[in-house]
């Protein structure tokens, strides 16, 4: 089974050399550390920022170099500042390559529900529906089950939607799954010491197993 | 031509109870600081805000909302304040949530001097619900319609008395769509400095879209998530 961390190093193997990339908030933050250092990748902050950086060394922060998680970050050099309409139309016009973020629930079709809990404080969507709407790559990064023991890998979602029919690749600490434009989540790989009928007993929607499936390699 | 006022007090002295108001910022970055503070010295009520978010307790737009001077948020996400949690949940606050780009965008069309947009966020959501949807090459968007908004407060870092006005770093954010937006625009500047020393191949936004402009003071531009690296 992995940590967030092995979710995160997992993910970061599925980053190709020349991507653009945008990070949401979470386990998805911390793929940043993972980037393998032969490739060339350039990472977006939707509030603006085409190379974002490294946190600043303490001393060195600066209230207007941000994250969209408002952190304090640096920009690498070959940075580009850019507003927010424009942020959103590089992402509506599919520039960038690759967009990871969490979720609270993932459909067998690719619906994904990450935004609101009816009965709970609503924070709101912030990028997270522009993204998923416009994003052709999104792979999600979550919990296989959540805290009550209950699949997050389901039929169809229960929860309020942020997205239809949109991600492509799971990676939770039990396995990698690719959504498969027909509907269904095919089985690729499994997390360290964990067997594949751990996997179908924490996967209520349709599970795709298809020959052996592999440990996965970090 | 001299769009200077003397400070925040004055250059949002006609703004009335019941008015739009577009804010710059993202979270606490780029807020414009001294026409909040001015905001909340008149005391003017029952305020439609156009806004990415809406402040935290004691900084930002949750300075008005803890004087009850806001009937309405428009935002892409609202956490980290507990007195607007409070409003909302016991009904003193109406707040229409939307995804951020099509916030962003709503408000490009109106400085663009477009009536709406078509985006694809939202569709097959709740976002949806009541909006029109138009098919084109196969893929749905909703018709999302430009802001109207009484008056735009940004906060740039540099400006002219022409109004034209250069942002830095990721406070550029929301500033530089809402300052093309308000049928009044007010901005506030770090630093007013005479026509011509700003370069005008970098200015961000040019000044006919903004009508006030004043030397900001006391900027706090407070830091919602100090986050640093260990050096090993």
């Amino acid at each position: 089974m992995l940590d967030k961390i092995g979710i995160a190093k997992r993910i970061a193997k599925e980053i190709k050399d020349g991507y653009y990339v945008n990070l949401g908030i979470g386990i998805p933050t911390l793929v940043a550390n993972y980037i393998p250092e032969n490739i060339d990748v350039v990472l977006q902050s939707e509030n603006g920022l085409l190379g974002m950086g490294p946190f600043p060394f303490e001393g060195e922060e600066d209230a207007d170099i941000i994250n969209a998680g408002k952190q304090t970050i640096t920009m690498l050099p070959g940075s580009a500042v850019f507003d927010s309409a424009m942020s959103f139309g590089m992402i509506r016009a599919k520039k960038v390559n690759l967009t990871i973020l969490g979720a609270m629930e993932v459909s067998e079709n690719g619906d994904i529900a990450n935004w609101k809990i009816p009965g709970k404080m609503v924070k709101g969507m912030g990028g997270a529906m522009d993204l998923v709407a416009s994003a052709e790559n999104i792979i999600v990064a979550m919990q296989h089950v959540n805290k009550a023991g209950e699949s997050k890998l389901l039929p169809q979602c229960t929860l309020p939607l942020t997205g239809v029919n949109c991600v492509k690749k799971i990676v939770t600490e039990l396995a990698v799954l690719d959504v498969l434009p027909g509907g269904g989540f095919k089985l690729l790989e499994r997390a360290p010491g964990v067997s594949v009928e751990e996997i179908k007993n924490a996967t209520a929607g349709k599970l795709i197993i298809d020959g052996d499936v592999p440990e996965m390699i970090i | 031509m001299n769009k200077v006022v003397k400070d925040a007090d004055v250059a949002i002295s006609d703004i009335q109870d019941g008015m739009t108001l577009m804010l710059g910022g993202f979270g606490l970055c780029g807020l414009p600081e001294n026409c909040i503070a001015a905001l909340v010295r008149k005391g003017v009520k029952c305020l439609t805000c156009i806004s990415n978010n809406a402040g935290v307790d004691d900084f930002g737009i949750g300075l008005m909302l803890k004087q009850r001077q806001v009937k309405k948020m428009i935002s892409s996400y609202v956490g980290e304040n507990a007195e607007f949690e409070r409003q909302l949940l016991s009904g003193e606050l109406e707040v229409e949530l939307i995804p951020q780009g099509t916030l962003a965008t709503r408000c490009m069309a109106a400085g663009y001097g477009m009536p709406a947009i078509f985006t694809p966020a939202g569709i097959g959501t709740e976002v949806a619900i009541g909006k029109e949807i138009r098919n084109f090459n196969g893929k749905d968007y909703l018709m999302e319609l430009a802001f109207e908004a009484d008056f735009a407060i940004v906060k740039a870092w540099k400006g002219d008395r022409l109004g034209n006005l250069v942002y830095r770093a990721m406070a550029r954010n929301f500033n530089a769509v809402m300052a093309t937006a308000g049928k009044i625009t007010i901005a506030e500047v770090e630093e007013l400095v005479e026509p011509g020393e700003l370069d005008p191949d970098h200015i961000h936004t040019p000044g006919i879209y903004v009508h006030r402009i004043f030397q900001g003071k006391d900027y706090e531009k407070r830091i919602e998530q100090r986050t640093v690296r260990k050096i090993i």
